[in-house]
């Protein structure tokens, strides 16, 4: 069995499982937000059920509209931190936690093997664990606060081998960009994406997690990377027992539907250009992009390393005239290492803002809002229709060098070429 | 949820993302007639007053892709879509939508063979599709009792509560 199916094996009570095979599996961990967790509790309280099967298990992290922005966001926290004070539940309030995927792990709510459903699409990042971790609705949350338990279609899975060294300021984002080129947004729908090779061992948490991260942007059920020594190093004096990560490898004669090969040698930086995460192509193809607004954050690149290389980029620098930067730190521990780095101090001086750890301009629903016609480059997830703001205003994907560049030049840049230049 | 169906078809095309169906800033919106209001703004502010009678949507593949937001599907339901038809669903919500009790169909060819203000018959209990307005037929995998009964139950919570009772 591959990895993934052996979490699903052993989570359903099963010797073994095969894709297509339906698996009433247990959940080690249920996590809700602000905007998904409201729903959740009302309908568990539809289901008549007074607690859930184990308070240890649920996790609420307030990350979209924080702090509140309105006082429908206001009512929203308040349900929620009454739902955890009732249920005891972990929680993290306003300026205790940050991004619910930076703070799961933090934390020490993910653990290699384990089943991690959350009422998030980008769930899947702590794939980047080996964990099976995947994004549900809020009636399936509050079905899971009742049980424990979730159905799950097991996913055939395609292996994704990726090899190479990174030039410089090419980047995890990059590589991820170009995967979902090339597979199409529903290129894994339903399915599992199992990412392997030399340049997977030797990338950090960071870079996993960002992989991992956009798994969903090509319809994956799961995106998931297998332990090694490197998740262990992350996991220390986070989670209490770290489990032996050998017997979280794929088999030797691990089924695939199809493994697919990519080389990141000759890479340049990618930008996925509006209105599709697979409309990708490397930078220097997309032509004059002049634009309004930088943001370097997001469940996908506001991690500190992704900071450091904006920092680096941007250092001395300043953001371009009529174009407004955004930083925001994936969590309040990303927050404060950057502070004490002085990387806070580097987009400040560079004319950028810097925001508190949460979601921010990246789903349009509360800071750093797009008016109609105007254009953003941003290190997040996803440049739909009015994403970030107006329908009429356009977003571009693209790692944290590249925004960083971008910022100063007040164009789409290639980081390499505004080094070169000055 | 009725054994057979008949409404007009109103027609989208490939990757109708979540975010065009409930934009992020109505995310804040708990009551569904509320978030009706806004099903579709990022692509048809017109839509929920095109929908309010009763309509079948009809989608290209990778309908209902991105965000995991059950507030998707439920402004959908709530403007008066019945039931959707896609070539192909994003994974969530698909879910999603028969959780809450709005029924999806994954349908080969669909998008090519219904116009908008087609008038399509669907009987669930069979699996089949009538574009009554051109005569084309479509017949289609029933999904698994399991999910047929989620589905009748009129959701996953009224599904669950029968469940517990027993």
């Amino acid at each position: 069995m591959n990895i993934t199916e052996k979490i699903l094996a052993k989570a359903s009570g099963k010797s073994e499982v095969h894709p297509g095979e339906i698996v009433d599996t247990n959940v080690d961990i249920v996590m809700v937000h602000d905007l998904t967790g409201p729903l959740a509790v009302e309908s568990f309280k539809k289901i008549g059920t007074l607690k859930v099967w184990d308070h240890k298990k649920v996790v609420v992290i307030l990350d979209h509209q924080v702090p509140a922005e309105s006082i429908k966001a206001a009512e929203l926290h308040k349900t929620m931190r009454q739902f955890a004070k009732d249920q005891n539940l972990t929680f993290y309030d306003v300026g205790r936690g940050g991004i619910c995927h930076q703070v799961m792990p933090e934390k020490g709510h993910v653990v290699p093997g384990n089943v991690i459903v959350g009422a998030d699409s980008h769930t899947c990042t702590y794939g980047a664990f080996g964990a099976f971790a995947t994004g549900i609705g809020s009636t399936e949350a509050a079905a899971v606060f009742a049980t424990g338990k979730i159905w799950f279609k097991v996913p055939p899975t395609i292996k994704v081998n990726i090899r190479g060294k990174f030039k410089k300021y090419v980047t995890p984002k990059d590589l991820i960009l170009n995967i979902i080129g090339n597979l199409s947004t529903d290129g894994a729908t339903y399915k599992a994406v199992e990412f392997t090779g030399a340049t997977i061992k030797e990338m950090s948490i960071a870079g996993r997690m960002t992989v991992c991260n956009m798994a969903v942007e090509m319809g994956a059920k799961n995106g998931i990377i297998a332990p090694d020594e490197t998740t262990n190093k992350f996991l220390e004096g986070r989670i209490t027992k770290i489990p032996d990560f050998k017997a979280l490898q794929s088999d030797k004669d691990a089924e695939y539907e199809n493994t697919v090969e990519f080389d990141v040698v000759k890479m340049e930086p990618q930008v996925a250009c509006p209105s599709l995460v697979d409309n990708v192509s490397p930078i220097s193809e997309v032509g004059n992009v002049p634009i309004d607004q930088a943001f370097i954050g997001s469940c996908t690149n506001g991690r500190l390393e992704d900071l450091r290389l904006a920092a680096q980029v941007i250092k001395g620098k300043k953001v371009k005239d009529g174009v407004r930067a955004l930083v925001i730190p994936a969590s309040q521990e990303v927050w404060r290492q950057a502070m004490q780095e002085g990387l806070l101090e580097i987009f400040t001086d560079a004319g950028a803002i810097v925001c508190g750890s949460a979601c921010g301009p990246c789903l349009g629903g509360h800071i750093g809002l797009l008016a109609a016609g105007e254009t953003c480059v941003s290190s997040s997830n996803r440049n739909f229709i009015g994403r970030m703001g107006s329908t009429q205003a356009k977003v571009y994907l693209a790692s944290p060098a590249t925004v960083a560049a971008s910022a100063v030049t007040g164009k789409l840049t290639d980081p390499t070429k505004l080094e070169a230049k000055t | 949820m009725q054994n057979m169906i008949k409404a007009k078809a109103i027609k989208f095309s490939n990757n109708i993302d979540t975010d065009v169906i409930l934009p992020g800033q109505y995310m804040t919106l708990v009551d569904p007639n509320e978030l009706a209001k806004h099903a579709l703004a990022g692509l048809d502010i017109e839509f929920p007053k095109k929908a309010h009678k009763g309509v079948i949507l009809v989608g290209g593949k990778n309908f209902g892709c991105g965000s995991s937001r059950e507030q998707a599907p439920l402004a959908l339901k709530y403007s008066g879509v019945r039931c959707v038809i896609a070539e192909s669903f994003a994974r969530i919500f698909f879910r999603n939508a028969i959780n809450i009790g709005l029924p999806v169909i994954e349908c080969k060819g669909i998008s090519s063979a219904v116009e908008t203000g087609d008038e399509l018959a669907v009987d669930f209990t069979v699996g089949k599709i009538e574009n009554l307005s051109n005569g084309k037929k479509f017949q289609v995998e029933k999904l698994p009792t399991f999910i047929m009964k989620i589905l009748k139950d009129g959701g996953l919570i009224e599904n669950l509560r029968r469940k517990m009772k027993k």
